[in-house]
């Protein structure tokens, strides 16, 4: 069964940039693309515990601050060193002026 | 008199699987949350932006100097003129490098992947440091910065090994240890401790490094005994002797003397000014504290974040000499007690440390 849950206001994130969104215990990372789509990860870095809403967001890669590992935010591909494991994805849609993430 | 006048100083373990090692992770030392300044999400955007233009600008100046310098040592081979050339030379190749890798280590010189991890690869040859290795080795340095048992950059460790210091300008002690782990390397074995911080599937390629560098060594020798002079040698590996000593006057500031067991960068880091060429050769490492507060700062952008949060540092250092001045003197103390270390002053702007995060060796600061 579905469970969107909302998450913030779409003009919460500017254009290619990131916000972090906890739920139940959990910490997310809400992502807006350059070309305005949304997307929404994992809020930790796979490597450590680092919150990856305040790294970088360069086209569809999420930079962690910490020690620079690069995720495809789109995928949750990890794109190498320090990073190995990849980063967990969700559903993202946009209604009634909510950003939406499903939890599952 | 304080109270660590009456007790014995703590003998520290930097091994990285030994007593100090198991100590930080069980008391959270070990991957702690760190002390930032805080900066509004817009600016920190605009500090982290990327761009190509001045790690171009730099790297062209960086290696077009070496080709002319070198050139000119080749030229004047056999004449007390080369001397100079070679001088520049070595800097550029045993001093510039080691900025260089380190920048392009961690992805922050330029925008384009492909021109970080070219310019890493040539640097860290240059710095005899495996790009492997040394790329898991400084993740470990920033998450553990100064831990000790943790951290296996630790440059100064304590008591200080003072004639190892010595050594070092001339790279004496590092190139050794360099080729001492080239050579095992390249005989396809990882240490216990490598194995600490670089992961399993990562091994093969720091093997692989390893033997493509022990063959350009031994084309470079081979090629100096048939032509019966050192002079290629002069040019790929000896620079890294005899230009090693800017990388290790810079480098030895950057937490010597300070704080360890820390989780405050401002108390275990230092942030120096120094003149625009030590700067070039350093690549704005000199602003360390700011640095490791935020690596995700490229090199081009620090002079700005230092501007932005300096109200929440200690004073930076005037100058390499004030920095010197204060460090030396803390190194000798240490010859005799080694939990002393130099509390860095915060202005009255600053957050103030939470000493209650911090060891209790602090008592042994004055």
């Amino acid at each position: 069964m579905s469970n969107w849950i909302e998450a913030c206001a779409p003009d919460d994130i500017d254009e290619e940039d990131v916000m972090r969104f906890d739920h139940a215990g959990k910490t997310f990372a809400i992502y807006r693309s350059p070309d305005d789509e949304f997307f929404a990860t994992d809020g930790l870095c796979t490597h450590e515990h680092i919150h990856l809403a305040d790294g970088l967001v360069m086209d569809e890669i999420i930079e962690c601050p910490k020690h620079n590992g690069r995720f495809n935010y789109k995928t949750g591909e990890a794109k190498g060193a320090p990073v190995c494991v990849n980063l967990r994805t969700y559903p993202v849609k946009v209604e009634s002026g909510k950003v939406l993430i499903e939890l599952g | 008199m304080n109270s660590a006048s009456f007790t014995m100083p703590t003998k520290r373990d930097y091994s990285l699987i030994g007593r100090d090692a198991r100590l930080a992770v069980e008391t959270g030392l070990a991957a702690a949350q760190w002390y930032h300044t805080e900066i509004p999400r817009k600016e920190m955007k605009e500090l982290m932006k990327r761009s190509d233009g001045p790690a171009i600008r730099d790297t062209a100046i960086w290696l077009g100097c070496m080709a002319v310098l070198g050139g000119l040592g080749v030229y004047f081979w056999g004449s007390w003129l080369c001397v100079p050339f070679f001088l520049g030379y070595g800097v550029l190749y045993g001093s510039a490098s080691d900025s260089r890798w380190h920048e392009c280590g961690h992805g922050t010189a330029f925008k384009t992947r492909w021109m970080n991890d070219a310019v890493y690869q040539v640097a860290c040859f240059m710095i005899m440091r495996n790009p492997v290795t040394w790329r898991w080795s400084h993740t470990r340095h920033h998450t553990d910065t100064v831990i000790v048992g943790r951290d296996p950059e630790i440059a100064v460790m304590r008591p200080p090994d003072l004639l190892r210091v010595a050594l070092n300008f001339f790279g004496i002690l590092d190139a050794w240890h360099a080729m001492s782990d080239l050579i095992r390397n390249a005989a396809g074995i990882v240490s216990a401790e490598e194995k600490t911080f670089v992961p399993e599937q990562e091994q093969p390629r720091l093997v692989q490094i390893a033997r493509i560098w022990a063959a350009i060594y031994a084309a470079t020798i081979a090629l100096s005994l048939y032509l019966g002079t050192i002079l290629p040698l002069m040019l790929i590996g000896l620079p890294r002797l005899y230009g090693a000593w800017h990388h290790v006057l810079t480098g030895l500031l950057q937490h010597g003397g300070l704080a360890d067991n820390v989780i405050d960068h401002r108390l275990n880091s230092r942030t120096v000014l120094m003149n625009p060429v030590s700067r070039f050769i350093y690549w704005n490492m000199n602003y360390h504290v700011e640095h490791h507060m935020f690596p995700m700062v490229p090199y081009h952008a620090l002079p700005r974040l230092h501007a932005l949060i300096k109200h929440d540092l200690p004073a930076a250092n005037p100058s390499i000499l004030h920095g010197y001045r204060e460090m030396i003197p803390a190194f000798l103390r240490q010859l005799r007690n080694e939990d002393y270390f130099l509390k860095r002053e915060l202005p009255a702007t600053a957050r103030p440390y939470r000493d209650e995060l911090h060891s209790e060796r602090a008592a042994a600061a004055e």
